[in-house]
């Protein structure tokens, strides 16, 4: 008698306890899902206003979901200035040479960090560190002063290096780190086989960071793509305009009344690129944010 | 090579950890400097001589078309009686200390949900963290589109939950505007600290957090004793890149909402860059911002000492 009240109890305690944790599970979904909804809405909703017709995009009673999908907007874009053509290569051409560049410079200085004695080497690593410390906007003016010295203010190249500069810290102290957890032997050993050292690096070593690469260039990428105030600082010219500089100024009326479906889907278009990247690459992202950002 | 004994390893992780003289690439120290060249280069020519000019800068009277001409430390004297300035100093500090808190207190919500090994949480995490991917600038825009007052959808949002009756102006008042871009600023930054505090959760050893229940240590307890503690150093770094970041803020208010109404949500920067390209007054913006560097810098250090701290116990 005692042992099946026993068993009762406990299978009735079994089953409150599963329904405890059944009800909790579906409080946890409610209250998280409406959470990520609230995150998601605002792309969502860009997104979904892009495809709208101009009138219904731009109606005093907003909707959520497109009566009639139209590209409307997106082909009015094209007669916004110079074109959206002309920015979003800005903005490509921008970023690529960001990314080469800020790949080059760190792959070699890190390799060079890595495997090279030389006076000054903790001098100039320390430098470069230091470069995170400076707050990047306090410079940007003393910057436009020494590119117009070099003549290029007013140039993508000066942009761009500016923004390789900015990302220097970040990338020699993950590329350091890449060099310096192969065995230096593998190198050795390929020096004794006949290589001379560029070659070593370049058949040995190199193909062994590449996930260090990648996450430098995902990181120089998602910057140099996004960035506002140095393009902001250095571009005059609408011709050289990037798209966040083009579509800041679609919002203040620079090119006509400010229509919320191109605006919108502007937005869109600046925007896609950087989440299928990051969606794709998220594995390099979080290490990268784990190696490099949070210990450098 | 097939029988490596626990010596070659040894061996070998010593040579990786510190340069063995004889070596055939560390004895050429030319070839080293080669490598790392293109970088000492940019260091100096984009780094270090801007910062000097940046100094040297703020001891001049410097218009933007023109020469500079030597004015002592009038451009430090000048910076209280700048209501321009002053207005930037509070309106930065204000926003710099509700956006730290803000992001902090939902953060902590965000990952108790993401840290859960429940089927989702990923996705939740994911979802968290795609505004950090979006660019400020756009983000600005996207809330730019939201709220204007021809036909925002936030106004339709609230007044379709009944938080108000007639439209709510997002951007009327200098405090409207201000907790507008904190909605921003909270949605589009906080997948960053959820990341990192998840990674550093990762890091408590699982096996305390037994052996505490076994010794029947409330959730609370387990959260007071063992995982605040391994997270402070986490919790240090993000306060200070939380302080840094917010105030260095412009994107946002440059887009959302261009320093108004009434001047009232003029940022640092934003005081910066408007002296230096609207008012043509380098000199100016340069000591403005030197003493906007000292302050960070000093807040780094105070970081760094943090840290340090951290790394003797």
């Amino acid at each position: 008698m005692t042992t099946t009240t026993d068993n009762t109890a406990r299978s009735r305690a079994t089953r409150r306890r599963r329904a405890k944790s059944a009800v909790a599970g579906t409080g946890y979904h409610l209250f998280s899902g409406v959470m990520a909804a609230i995150f998601l809405v605002p792309i969502l909703w860009v997104t979904l206003n892009s495809f709208k017709t101009r009138a219904e995009a731009n109606q005093a009673t907003p909707t959520w979901f497109p009566h009639s999908w139209s590209l409307e907007n997106y082909g009015a874009l094209a007669s916004y200035g110079n074109g959206i053509g002309v920015y979003l290569g800005n903005s490509l051409v921008l970023s690529t040479l960001v990314v080469i560049g800020t790949v080059i410079v760190t792959v070699f200085a890190g390799y060079g960090f890595a495997r090279f004695r030389f006076r000054g080497k903790s001098l100039l690593f320390g430098t470069t560190l230091l470069i995170l410390m400076v707050p990047y906007a306090t410079i940007l003016i003393p910057l436009y002063i020494v590119l117009g010295w070099l003549h290029l203010s007013n140039t993508v190249i000066g942009l761009a290096l500016t923004l390789v500069m900015f990302q220097m810290p970040f990338g020699v102290f993950l590329m350091r780190n890449s060099f310096e957890s192969i065995p230096r032997e593998l190198e050795e050993a390929a020096l004794v086989d006949g290589c001379g050292p560029i070659g070593a690096l370049r058949y040995v070593s190199l193909r062994l960071v590449t996930p260090g690469i990648v996450t430098v260039a995902l990181f120089s990428f998602l910057a140099s793509w996004n960035e506002f105030l140095a393009p902001l600082i250095f571009l005059n010219d609408d011709r050289q305009y990037t798209l966040p500089l083009m579509l800041v100024g679609a919002s203040t009326g620079l090119y006509g009344a400010v229509n919320y479906g191109s605006l919108q889907a502007g937005i869109v278009i600046t925007i896609v690129p950087v989440l299928l990247l990051y969606l794709a690459l998220q594995r390099y992202y979080v290490s990268g944010l784990v190696n490099g950002a949070l210990r450098g | 090579m097939l029988a490596t004994s626990s010596d070659d390893v040894a061996v070998a992780r010593r040579t990786r950890r510190s340069p063995r003289k004889g070596s055939a690439l560390t004895d050429r120290p030319g070839l080293g400097m080669l490598f790392v060249a293109p970088l000492a280069a940019i260091v100096v020519v984009l780094f270090l001589i801007p910062l000097g000019v940046l100094v040297f800068m703020s001891f001049q009277d410097w218009p933007l078309l023109g020469g500079p001409k030597p004015n002592g430390i009038a451009n430090y004297q000048a910076i209280p009686s700048n209501s321009l300035f002053t207005g930037a100093i509070t309106f930065t500090l204000t926003y710099t200390a509700l956006a730290t808190v803000a992001i902090f207190a939902v953060s902590f919500v965000l990952v108790a949900v993401s840290n859960s090994h429940r089927p989702g949480a990923k996705a939740y995490r994911t979802a968290f963290f795609l505004p950090y991917v979006v660019g400020t600038a756009a983000a600005a825009l996207i809330w730019f589109a939201a709220v204007n007052d021809q036909n925002g959808i936030a106004n339709t949002i609230l007044q379709d939950l009944g938080f108000t009756k007639g439209p709510w102006g997002f951007l009327d008042t200098p405090g409207q505007a201000l907790f507008t871009t904190l909605t921003l600023v909270v949605w589009k930054f906080i997948g960053f600290q959820v990341i990192v505090l998840l990674v550093g959760l990762q890091a408590v050893p699982a096996q305390l957090y037994e052996a505490a229940r076994m010794d029947g240590a409330s959730t609370l307890q387990r959260l007071r004793y063992i995982t605040l503690p391994f997270l402070r150093p986490t919790l240090a770094l993000l306060l200070i890149l939380s302080i840094t970041g917010s105030l260095l803020a412009f994107d946002q208010f440059q887009v959302l909402t261009h320093g108004g109404p009434d001047n009232g949500t003029i940022t640092l920067v934003m005081a910066i860059y408007n002296t230096a390209f609207s008012r043509f007054d380098l000199g100016k913006a340069a000591a403005l911002s030197v003493v906007l560097l000292v302050a960070l810098v000093l807040l780094n250090g105070v970081q760094l000492m943090f840290l340090r701290r951290k790394d003797d116990q």
